[in-house]
């Protein structure tokens, strides 16, 4: 029964990874812009959320409603500023920009916030639990981050797929050119794919923040390299290829883990390492967006 | 020889009122257009009437598809200005263009491959503006894609997707319509259905400027036919005013009544048919 434990604990852990992946996969697909800042988006959104709290004391599980707009509007306006003034510069030029500014991220928050641990203190809803059976336990946070991370990739597939706005996204996606050539002004269609990657890895930031600990470090040390596998082990460009692999590195860790506590980042990359081996395409081969 | 077709009322002023009295719509004065150090237009100037089908040939590289895209905005000229209706454009992006009327159907066909038929056709209608040419309209005139619409464009033929390429630059209803290169990688008998279209489109009030390798194909559609070499134009004319030698030499650069050169591709062969291109191919 432990192991069946340590499946289900995996596939919530992995709902918290896709969430956070699927924002890195947005913008990747639509402005093939790689942001190695993307990790430590999440955990600013942390201490944003923190400071939301202590301003305006509202209950830290509602902090998204004020947390996740903010970030849609910073991510819009990024990429229509900085982003998009190294992407005209070039690819390589956006990969040293948001290197650059993943580093200016951690070190201003270590400067001015310390290098300390810090949470998000959702009182006890963070260990209240149900049990199925007598070894088999759930917690409640647990489960409600996996919903959410559901909520949000089946929402971004569905505004993706069927909304005038995300056929526009498709559109940029597939040929930046032709879209011009359609009407389309394609600097505001990459600032709301920002914004929605934004407001995503936020969300993720506030539930990781609720989860467990993060400090300066933890964005670039362990989220982005996580959504990194996620979305590398899922397929490029395929969200429910992201929330798969999100789970599958959930499930990997969680059972390394059963074996000895230090393993259970091996286990991850072991099992990231063993996918791109076997299925570099990611296990969902399909190359569009949507 | 300047290439400029001198239209019956003489435009002066600005015309940003938008009432010139110019009977070209679509200007082109002195264009220049560089890549990095490479001049691609030299001195362009042209004037494509309202309804009126004019046809750019040329060879290689000798700069009509980088007239096309300066038109669209893809390309900023560095010297030159276009004019659409006596208004100049000279500075919009090319999403602005579509807005102001003027599409591009591009060399290559640029289908967003993973997009469907309906779903390319509605990009196309971005810029909302008001004209004939809804869906039903495009349906109606390409009979086979109202049955096809949900399908992805990368699944289509080459022809099908030129299709569904010139039904999407008719959604945006463009007083201007631009071709690049029709007939490219497509069967001669597609080339030929697709051409058949251009005069109805004409007749309905669109004015268009399309480019063609294939020099009888133009010769056959066009009222008027300027010719490109190295950047400038070199001839231009009425086809009936024009002969085979004239063509010929302005296509080449050579002296008229040339050195034994071989005719223009086209007018005595058609493009190599390619009709089972692989989904999705540019060229």
């Amino acid at each position: 029964m432990t192991w069946v434990n340590a499946v289900v604990q995996g596939i919530m852990l992995g709902g918290l990874y896709a969430l956070f992946a699927c924002g890195l996969s947005l913008m990747f697909g639509v402005m093939k812009v790689i942001n190695l800042a993307h990790g430590d988006l999440a955990i600013v959104a942390g201490y944003v959320a923190l400071g939301v709290v202590a301003i305006t004391h509202v209950p830290t599980v509602w902090s998204f409603v004020l947390v996740v707009p903010i970030f849609a509007a910073l991510g819009y306006v990024m990429q229509r500023t900085l982003l998009q003034a190294s992407l005209n510069r070039g690819v390589l030029t956006t990969l040293l920009v948001t290197f650059g500014l993943s580093v200016v991220i951690e070190n201003a928050l270590q400067q001015f916030l310390s290098a300390n641990s810090r949470s998000l203190n959702i009182g006890s809803l963070v260990s209240d639990s149900f049990s199925i059976g007598s070894h088999l336990t759930i917690a409640y946070l647990d489960l409600v981050i996996l919903l959410v991370a559901a909520a949000v990739l089946l929402g971004l597939q569905y505004f993706l797929s069927s909304s005038r706005s995300g056929r526009t996204i498709r559109a940029v996606a597939d040929d930046r050119e032709a879209a011009q050539l359609s009407g389309i002004d394609y600097r505001h269609v990459f600032g709301i794919a920002a914004a929605i990657a934004f407001g995503t890895v936020a969300l993720a930031g506030l539930a990781f923040g609720m989860y467990t600990q993060f400090d300066p470090t933890t964005g670039s040390s362990q989220l982005l390299l996580y959504a990194f596998e996620a979305v590398v082990i899922g397929g490029l460009g395929s969200l429910w290829g992201t929330l798969a692999g999100g789970i599958l590195l959930g499930v990997a860790q969680q059972i390394g883990a059963q074996y000895h506590a230090a393993d259970q980042i091996l286990a991850g990359q072991l099992m990231f390492l063993i996918i791109l081996v076997l299925r570099p395409q990611g296990i969902t081969s399909r190359r569009e967006l949507a | 020889m300047t290439g400029t077709e001198m239209t019956g009322t003489e435009m002066t002023g600005t015309g940003m009122d938008g009432t010139s009295g110019s009977a070209s719509l679509l200007t082109v004065a002195g264009l220049s257009v560089h890549h990095c150090q490479l001049q691609a237009l030299r001195d362009v100037s042209l004037e494509v009437p309202a309804g009126h089908v004019h046809a750019m040939i040329g060879a290689n590289g000798a700069g009509k598809s980088t007239l096309l895209r300066t038109i669209a905005g893809l390309h900023q000229p560095t010297a030159g200005t276009v004019r659409l209706d006596g208004k100049d454009i000279t500075g919009l992006r090319p999403e602005r263009r579509v807005a102001a009327g003027i599409a591009l159907v591009p060399e290559g066909r640029r289908l967003f491959p993973s997009l469907s038929v309906e779903e390319n056709l509605l990009v196309g209608a971005t810029s909302r503006r008001n004209g004939q040419w809804n869906l039903e309209a495009i349906y109606d005139l390409f009979g086979w894609m109202r049955d096809r619409r949900q399908q992805r464009a990368a699944q289509l033929s080459g022809g099908e997707q030129q299709a569904v390429a010139i039904g999407r630059a008719l959604a945006s209803n463009p007083r201007v319509l631009l071709l690049d290169e029709l007939s490219l990688g497509l069967a001669p008998v597609v080339v030929r259905q697709i051409y058949a279209l251009l005069p109805q489109l004409a007749a309905s009030g669109m004015t268009i400027l399309l480019v063609e390798q294939d020099v009888s194909q133009a010769l056959a559609v066009a009222s008027y036919v300027h010719c490109l070499l190295e950047g400038r134009v070199t001839l231009a004319g009425p086809p009936a005013a024009l002969t085979g030698a004239q063509i010929e030499a302005a296509y080449f650069g050579v002296a008229a009544g040339g050195n034994g050169r071989s005719a223009p591709p086209g007018t005595s062969e058609t493009a190599a048919p390619d009709a089972d291109q692989p989904p999705g191919a540019r060229t």
